[in-house]
């Protein structure tokens, strides 16, 4: 069975690429348009894999990281955060908070399927 | 199937929408520095642009925006103070970057010297103190995803993996399934290598592959799938894209010389033995391998395209034409209904009322395809109404409601102008300077409400101010002053308001650069009617001004009532239609000299379309009168005779009868004959004038209960 992966990002550009590069890796995905978006549904559905902007209405990246961690089936979960160059320093805010692991925008797609396949074997 | 190319307009469309939000939030912060909220969604907004302008190769806009960024990343942090200087540049940023975007569309070239000079009024806003980092290093860093072809290409992957590569904990299927994951495999596996049971060691992998793969990666991508087993695997990758551009084969030249035709190679070719058959006689390859290269020459020749898209973006003139071919199936299918009907066919009839039951519901996803919220049209105004109100030294605040109110494009495309002028008009003239405000015990900035809601089958937008309201006795004075109405003209309150609407009316007793340049209200008025709406203006001295403008939802196909007039056909569109009477003697008002009807109790001028298009009067005819309202009054329309319900689609009467009185357009009916659309609005205006003439002569006004 194909593995669903969330993406959450509030741009619909980015979740447009994420999700076409995902779906031709042959994953489902579930896209959110923010944190609030994305944990109401990954309470209905079950997802496999986050990966998440950091700047996002309603609730940010790192909470969502955090919201998600906290919930009993994602514990185990890898969790991918995109970053950009500038917000740097928030890679370690979202190790603390639970990311299995980041990307720093501008990303290539191999890229994305590559962080995705080390962690989702 | 999505490209590359779909990403960068999707990034266009969601940059312009950001800008639109930026715009906004700028315009928030002014208003309240305090605002939180909207200095985190500008900061977002612009982050966005900037990341997601470098994930699809903008990087002129991504650098740019970076600048800009940084900037609100102090303001964000409390580091940097809102101020107008820099609300004036984020302002300027945001036209730049949406030059910058234009130009990526075609548009004319971005000054790289503007670019500067906005980068460095940026910089200057930055406290020295802050920059311990130079901005804009970072993004220049930024690669173009470079991976990502152009194109998609065809690889062939030769995957032979050693025997031994189990023992380093790798199964060589991951492989295959992450190829598999960046586009469309087959697989080829040989079997050749494999020995007899007896001999075979289990934990020696004896398979290879032959992966022919469709992808938009480029072969550095498909490289790096085998990154970690490059000791442990052999792997060639061949880009085959370009193997069906081939040179031609020889038969193709003769048959393209003229020399012989394609029957008599394929007949040729029949005869002889398929090369893979001799090379595997010959033993020059396996069978094993003539499979491979035969898969790949299938794959290749049945190559389907794919496409999953769940949503996507269209010319607007398309939809224009899917709009006017649908108006055109629906004036055949009335014709052929009508056929159906006289034929009196029972076969032909259940399909032709199917066909009409499809295509009015194909009408009614056509139609809906084309309608839009009016949201975007309104946002716009913020920019206009802060410019103005600052060049007026007023303060204005611009309330919005209902920007999710849907109206077809086309209307939506031309009520920016009048919106516009009307907006001018309430900031100009309605709302008074704040030291008046004050004075008149109001607080002192004004408020602009723009409203739009559905009624029926329109769409109502209200414009309203609070401002010093519209005063009566000045616009009557003036009224009389340009010769637009008598001294002794009795007119009501309404009325009198209406005059401002009139050609050549301008009350502003300065010309202003804002509004009072000739364009009038007058402009406005026939801008609105064009589009079949109609303007009313309510107003209270003191308080303020309501204009409300009424449109229809759609241009292009409307329900109308069918009518007669002296053997030819009019259509009145039943949205204004209020009701249909017989016009007896007793249903006219008690003054015979008057055209008026008594409809319940209520008096309604009426108008002979016979005499307005100028049909010779019917003898001993049982007039009909149909009572249509337009804006806030009602008007009869008297026909011969009421036909009743008919779908019509509009057609413009062209550019010769483009001032004809009385009529808007044309239709076409189900036998072919034409019918005219009557113009209720221009009708009005006739009637109300005859009845204001015959009024005006008889010195003393009947009163009639």
């Amino acid at each position: 069975m194909a593995k669903t992966i969330m993406t959450a990002d509030d741009s619909a550009s980015m979740r447009q690429m994420i999700t076409f590069t995902l779906k031709q890796a042959g994953y489902d995905v579930i896209e959110a348009e923010d944190g609030q978006d994305a944990l109401k549904k990954a309470e209905t559905a079950n997802i496999d894999m986050l990966i998440t902007d950091l700047n996002m209405p309603n609730m940010n990246g790192l909470e969502l990281i955090e919201a998600i961690r906290g919930k009993d089936k994602y514990k185990f979960i890898p969790i991918i955060m995109l970053t950009t160059e500038s917000d740097a320093e928030k890679k370690k805010q979202g190790k603390n908070a639970g990311a299995t692991g980041w990307l720093v925008k501008p990303f290539q797609p191999p890229q994305l399927i590559s962080v995705i396949k080390k962690v989702l074997r | 199937m999505s490209t590359p190319h779909n990403f960068k307009e999707t990034f266009i469309q969601e940059a312009e929408d950001l800008l639109a939000e930026v715009e906004e939030c700028v315009l928030d912060i002014e208003s309240d520095p305090e605002n939180a909220d909207a200095v985190n969604r500008l900061f977002r907004a612009m982050h966005t642009i900037k990341g997601s302008g470098a994930m699809f190769g903008f990087d002129d806009i991504s650098a740019f925006t970076h600048h800009v960024e940084t900037a609100l990343d102090y303001v964000r942090e409390g580091k940097l103070r809102v101020s107008t200087k820099l609300i004036d540049v984020i302002l300027a940023a945001r036209d730049h970057i949406k030059a910058m975007l234009a130009q990526a569309q075609g548009g004319p070239a971005v000054k790289l010297s503007t670019t500067e000079a906005l980068v460095k009024r940026v910089n200057e806003l930055i406290p020295n103190k802050l920059k311990n980092h130079e901005p804009g290093e970072l993004v220049q860093q930024s690669i173009v995803p470079k991976n990502v072809a152009e194109h998609e290409t065809v690889f062939r992957v030769s995957v032979k993996p050693h025997s031994n590569i189990f023992s380093i904990g790798m199964d060589p299927s991951l492989l295959l399934e992450e190829l598999r994951e960046m586009g469309e495999c087959t697989v080829t596996v040989f079997t050749d290598d494999v020995p007899d049971l007896k001999a075979l060691k289990p934990e020696s992998c004896y398979l290879n592959w032959d992966v022919i793969l469709f992808t938009d990666f480029d072969e550095n991508a498909v490289r790096d799938v085998f990154i970690f087993v490059e000791d442990e695997c052999d792997v060639r990758i061949d880009d085959i894209t370009d193997e069906k551009d081939e040179i031609p084969k020889v038969g193709e030249i003769l048959v393209h010389k003229g020399d012989t035709t394609a029957e008599k190679i394929t007949e040729a070719l029949n005869q002889q033995p398929k090369i893979g058959d001799l090379l595997t006689t010959s033993g020059g390859v396996s069978k094993q391998k003539l499979k491979s290269a035969l898969v790949e020459q299938q794959t290749l020749a049945q190559r389907k395209q794919s496409t999953s898209q769940e949503s996507i973006r269209v010319a607007s003139e398309k939809l224009d034409s899917l709009v006017n071919l649908v108006g055109e199936l629906v004036i055949v299918q009335a014709q052929l209904s009508a056929v159906s009907k006289s034929v009196n066919n029972h076969a032909l009839q259940s399909p032709v009322e199917e066909i009409e039951r499809l295509i009015s519901e194909l009408r009614d996803v056509a139609l809906s395809v084309r309608m839009m919220p009016i949201g975007s049209t309104f946002a716009k105004f913020r920019r206009l109404v802060r410019d103005l109100s600052n060049d007026l030294g007023k303060e204005i605040k611009l309330e919005t409601i209902g920007a999710e109110t849907e109206l077809d494009k086309t209307v939506l495309d031309k009520l920016g102008d009048p919106l516009v002028h009307l907006i001018r008009n309430s900031i100009d003239h309605g709302i008074e300077s704040p030291k008046t405000r004050i004075e008149a015990g109001k607080e002192a900035h004004g408020t602009i409400r723009l409203t739009a809601v559905h009624r029926g089958a329109k769409v109502v937008i209200a414009i309203e101010d609070d401002g010093k309201g519209l005063h009566p006795d000045v616009i009557r004075k003036k009224a009389i002053e340009k010769g637009l109405i008598t001294e002794d003209a009795e007119l009501s309150q309404k009325e009198i308001f209406n005059l401002i609407m009139a050609p050549g009316f301008s009350t502003a007793q300065i010309v202003s650069k804002v509004s009072g340049r000739g364009v009038g209200m007058d402009v406005v008025k026939k801008e609105i009617e064009a589009l079949r709406g109609t303007v009313e203006i309510k107003s209270t001295l003191g308080k303020g001004t309501t204009i409300e403008l009424a449109l229809p939802l759609t241009l292009a196909i409307i329900d109308g009532l069918l009518v007669e007039v002296n053997h030819d056909k009019y259509v009145i569109p039943v949205n204004s239609v209020e009701e249909c009477l017989e016009l007896t003697d007793s249903s006219k008002a008690m003054d015979k000299t008057r055209n008026v009807l008594q409809v319940r109790g209520e008096l309604v001028p009426f108008i002979r379309l016979r005499e307005v298009f100028g049909a010779a009067q019917g003898v001993d005819i049982l007039e009909e009168a149909v009572v249509v309202e337009t804006g806030d009054s009602r008007i009869g329309l008297v026909v011969d005779k009421v036909i009743g319900d008919h779908q019509t689609v509009i057609k413009s009467l062209g550019h010769m009868y483009r001032n004809v009185q009385g009529v808007s357009g044309a239709t076409i009916m189900g036998d072919g004959n034409v019918a005219l659309i009557v113009d209720i609005p221009s009708l009005a205006r006739i009637a109300n004038i005859e009845e204001q003439a015959r009024l005006s002569h008889k010195k003393h006004p009947a009163t009639v209960n």
